[in-house]
């Protein structure tokens, strides 16, 4: 009862702030939108349809939010379309993710840079893992890349996103840390999916997985693979606690698939702010926090402009490994 | 036990209101597609795929409300081969054969309840094969490696022509068209995009969904426009249905016969490419062949010779379904369609599917169970609406047919340039029915093509470029035996087959279509 008690008194608590916080910024949204660049059912999705939710739920909105999905072009179709058309609306946001990063950044959004419209908030982040299957003989992650490093043809390494993907760009990033300076030659087989790459690596056809800390779970609960090294900055908390990151092997490597959201590019400043305190006061409260741990997220907390800097940042470490592996000129 | 198990629980899983209300409409819209000349079951679920969509369904009911679809049609081809003498779909061509004649005898509802019954047969035993088969095809699934993977997806595209094709040339050249079609969009392997001539809209590859929905139902409307008038209409009621029983004489003459058949139809339906026809083709001749040496009653009225092509064809359908589910290589040009239905729910079907969603799988195969005895129960009482239903005239049936199309593929995907993309494909499968070009070949190139492509390259960069590694195992070894026996074989006894069919046909009476 009295946990419950604190909780409402938080969400009024809440509640009050963000009224009085829309009020101050002079701006509240008529018609909350936010387009998924994906049909229903995956992370870009559920990242408007969660935040929709519990935005309104916590009384964060007082309208419900519409979800548009507008799939196609791995969301290039919704960024030209925000870009194009819908340049002023301050109704709108946009599910976006490390995926848009990367596409932005290999140019496969014909003719859109990321500088055409304003990135909002994160919501949070899966932290990618590099794994072996459970009787490998690698022991650690600087075994693995050290293999790598003196007999590349020995490894395959297989993952769920395409060549040039997150997945890919993952090993590429910690073997770029160990020192293996031409990255081209780390043999990565793309799969459609995680779930499909490690089924190869339990039958036995790749040495190695690369993917994403929520995929990998349930065959480490099932005991099935074995997590080499975690890339978070530190150790992950809960469940995750046991996984070593690559920082502490030596392996300067941090890889997150965030998710978060974008705006369009001539959105009004009172507009950004609002949706972006919006969104900051959703990831503080408790029932936030509640739904990342339950769809295996960590922590990500950066907000307008450092959000920003956090996007140009990662847009220009991937552009370079590209040009590194040939996939832009 | 573990079976019973699963199977108790695909029970729970179907068992919702909804789920039967699903399976309800499905089996009805099924078995009124297969009674519509020139509707088939691949027809009928590429119509209603959008319809599955537009309600939001999850991935379960969707497989329910289509798969009922499917099974519906293979029930109600039936009706107008026995009433009218016009096959409703390809599968109830040999139902004609003895069907209509007896129908002329004054004995059309005895005809219509006992291949209602040797369907149900059929279907049920073939659901039961289904079961034990698929898991044990499973077990090998850790097996399956790239090369592997390639190799079983040649197979598919070798036998793919077989005995169902009039012209091995013609079903190559779709197959070709439907790989060359696949290959739009970024490649997976190097992350380049290809022949999408900067057109966002088609980095992702075209849509399988709106390629067949263009290529079957669109296409039906173009050819409809085309001819401008029905030639279905209004002949039903000429015919007196009669009693609706048959006699239990009748049922006891034919439980052997709906036996073989089911065995017959149930194994032509696993092999990948062959699919119902040849089920009910099989079953049929076969038949024919041990009880009327002579050809004295066959072709004349024989209940036999109706139960015979009733109980092949639709084991069959529940045969094609086997390597589906358990490999993600379909056995029929209607399971191709449900293939691509299952891949855009996010569902891979293949070895994992079993492991990874059971709750699809069984509760699947429970709803086909309870789709068989609703369809019993519809097509023996209720047949008399269904005989009905024929009378609709095609200036009726085909603007709700470009309609539903429209708005189904806008629903998902919200996209004018969808719609675009429909209608070329509308226009290409109206242009390759006039060549006689098979449609499903496309469909099957479309959907696979990705997939043979990525495992071919896969096999060959975790092998370092040695191409050998394509025949390294017993396993793929074994595939690219069977692959090329079947691809061989049609050729030299496909066409003998084909002519006999085509040429009994010929025989036993003028077919208007």
């Amino acid at each position: 009862m009295i946990i419950k008690a604190t909780r409402l008194t938080v969400a009024a608590a809440l509640l009050g702030a963000s009224t009085f916080g829309a009020f101050a910024d002079g701006f509240t949204p008529e018609n909350p939108e936010c387009i998924a660049p994906a049909n229903p059912g995956g992370g870009w999705d559920f990242t408007c349809r969660q935040v929709g939710k519990t935005l309104q739920d916590l009384g964060l909105l007082d309208k419900t939010m519409q979800v548009v999905n507008l799939a196609g072009g791995g969301g290039g179709v919704a960024y030209a379309e925000v870009v194009n058309k819908r340049a002023d609306d301050n109704d709108l946001i946009v599910a976006a993710s490390s995926a848009t990063a990367t596409r932005l950044a290999q140019g496969a959004y014909p003719g859109n840079t990321m500088d055409q419209v304003r990135w909002l908030a994160s919501i949070g982040a899966d932290y990618g893992v590099i794994a072996v299957a459970k009787d490998s003989d690698i022991a650690d992650l600087p075994a693995l890349l050290e293999m790598i490093k003196t007999d590349p043809r020995s490894v395959s390494v297989a993952g769920g996103s395409a060549v040039g993907g997150w997945d890919h760009l993952k090993v590429l990033i910690a073997a770029n840390a160990y020192g293996i300076d031409d990255v081209r030659t780390v043999k990565y087989i793309a799969f459609d999916g995680g779930g499909e790459a490690v089924t190869q690596l339990l039958a036995g056809s790749v040495q190695a997985f690369t993917g994403d800390i929520s995929e990998a779970k349930g065959f480490v609960d099932s005991g099935d693979i074995r997590v080499l090294a975690v890339l978070s900055p530190e150790r992950l908390g809960g469940e995750f606690a046991d996984f070593p990151t690559a920082k502490e092997q030596g392996v300067d490597a941090i890889g997150a698939n965030w998710r978060g959201f974008y705006a369009p590019g001539e959105m009004s400043d009172e507009a950004y702010d609002a949706w972006v305190s919006k969104i900051a006061d959703l990831y503080a409260t408790p029932e936030w926090k509640e739904i990342m741990a339950n769809n295996g997220m960590a922590p990500l907390d950066l907000q307008g402009a450092a959000f920003e800097t956090f996007v140009s940042e990662s847009v220009a470490q991937i552009q370079a490994i590209s040009k590194d592996i040939g996939i832009i000129k | 036990m573990d079976t019973f198990m699963s199977l108790a629980d695909g029970f729970a899983i179907a068992l919702t209101w909804q789920n039967i209300l699903l399976a309800l409409l499905g089996c009805f819209l099924g078995t009124i597609m297969g009674a519509l000349p020139g509707l088939g079951p691949s027809n009928g679920v590429a119509i209603l795929i959008p319809l599955a969509f537009t309600l939001g369904l999850g991935a379960t009911p969707s497989l329910i409300l289509l798969t009922s679809v499917y099974y519906g049609a293979m029930y109600g081809g039936r009706i107008s081969s026995i009433l009218l003498n016009i096959p409703g779909d390809e599968p109830a061509m040999m139902t004609c054969l003895d069907g209509y004649p007896m129908a002329q005898k004054g004995m059309a509802g005895q005809a219509l309840s006992l291949s209602g019954i040797a369907s149900f047969v059929g279907a049920f035993f073939a659901t039961w094969g289904l079961i034990f088969l698929a898991p044990q095809l499973v077990k090998i699934a850790l097996l399956f490696g790239p090369a592997e993977y390639f190799a079983l997806f040649a197979l598919a595209f070798m036998t793919l022509g077989g005995v169902s094709s009039t012209n091995q040339a013609k079903s190559a050249f779709a197959a070709a068209l439907g790989l060359g079609l696949a290959m739009i969009g970024v490649d997976t392997q190097t992350g380049v995009p290809r022949f999408t001539f900067g057109e966002v809209h088609l980095y992702d590859g075209l849509d399988f969904l709106v390629a067949i929905v263009g290529l079957f139902a669109l296409s039906e409307v173009f050819i409809f426009l085309e001819h401008r008038h029905g030639d279905a209409e209004g002949t039903a009621s000429k015919i007196k249905v009669g009693r609706l029983t048959p006699p239990l004489s009748m049922l006891k003459q034919t439980t052997p016969t709906m036996i073989r058949s089911t065995l017959l139809g149930f194994l032509a339906g696993v092999l990948p490419g062959a699919g119902a026809s040849l089920g009910s083709f099989i079953a049929y001749s076969f038949e024919k062949r041990l009880v009327d040496k002579d050809g004295k009653t066959f072709g004349k009225g024989d209940p036999r010779g109706v139960a015979a092509p009733e109980a092949g064809n639709n084991a069959a359908a529940g045969g094609a379904l086997v390597p589906m589910l358990a490999l993600g290589v379909p056995g029929s040009g209607t399971t191709a369609v449900l293939l691509a239905v299952l891949l855009s729910l996010n569902i891979t079907p293949g070895p994992l599917l079993f492991s990874q969603n059971p709750d699809v799988v069984w509760g699947l195969i429970a709803a086909l169970f309870i789709a068989n005895f609703m369809l019993l129960a519809m097509n023996i009482p209720m047949v008399g609406l269904f005989t009905r239903v024929l009378m609709v005239p095609p200036r009726i049936l085909m603007p709700v047919v470009a309609m539903v199309s429209f708005v189904g593929i806008y629903g998902i995907s919200g996209s004018s340039f969808d719609l675009l993309v429909m209608v070329g494909f509308g226009m290409l499968g109206w242009i390759l029915r006039k060549f006689d070009v098979p449609l499903v070949p496309i469909i099957l190139g479309t959907l696979l093509g990705n997939a043979m492509e990525n495992n071919l390259r896969r096999a060959i960069t975790i092998d370092n470029g040695n191409w050998l590694t394509l025949v390294d195992s017993p396993l793929s070894i074994t595939l690219w035996l069977i692959a090329i026996v079947g691809f061989i074989l049609p050729l030299i006894i496909g066409r003998k087959v084909k002519s006999k069919m085509h040429a009994r046909r010929d025989e036993e009476g003028s077919l208007a279509d």
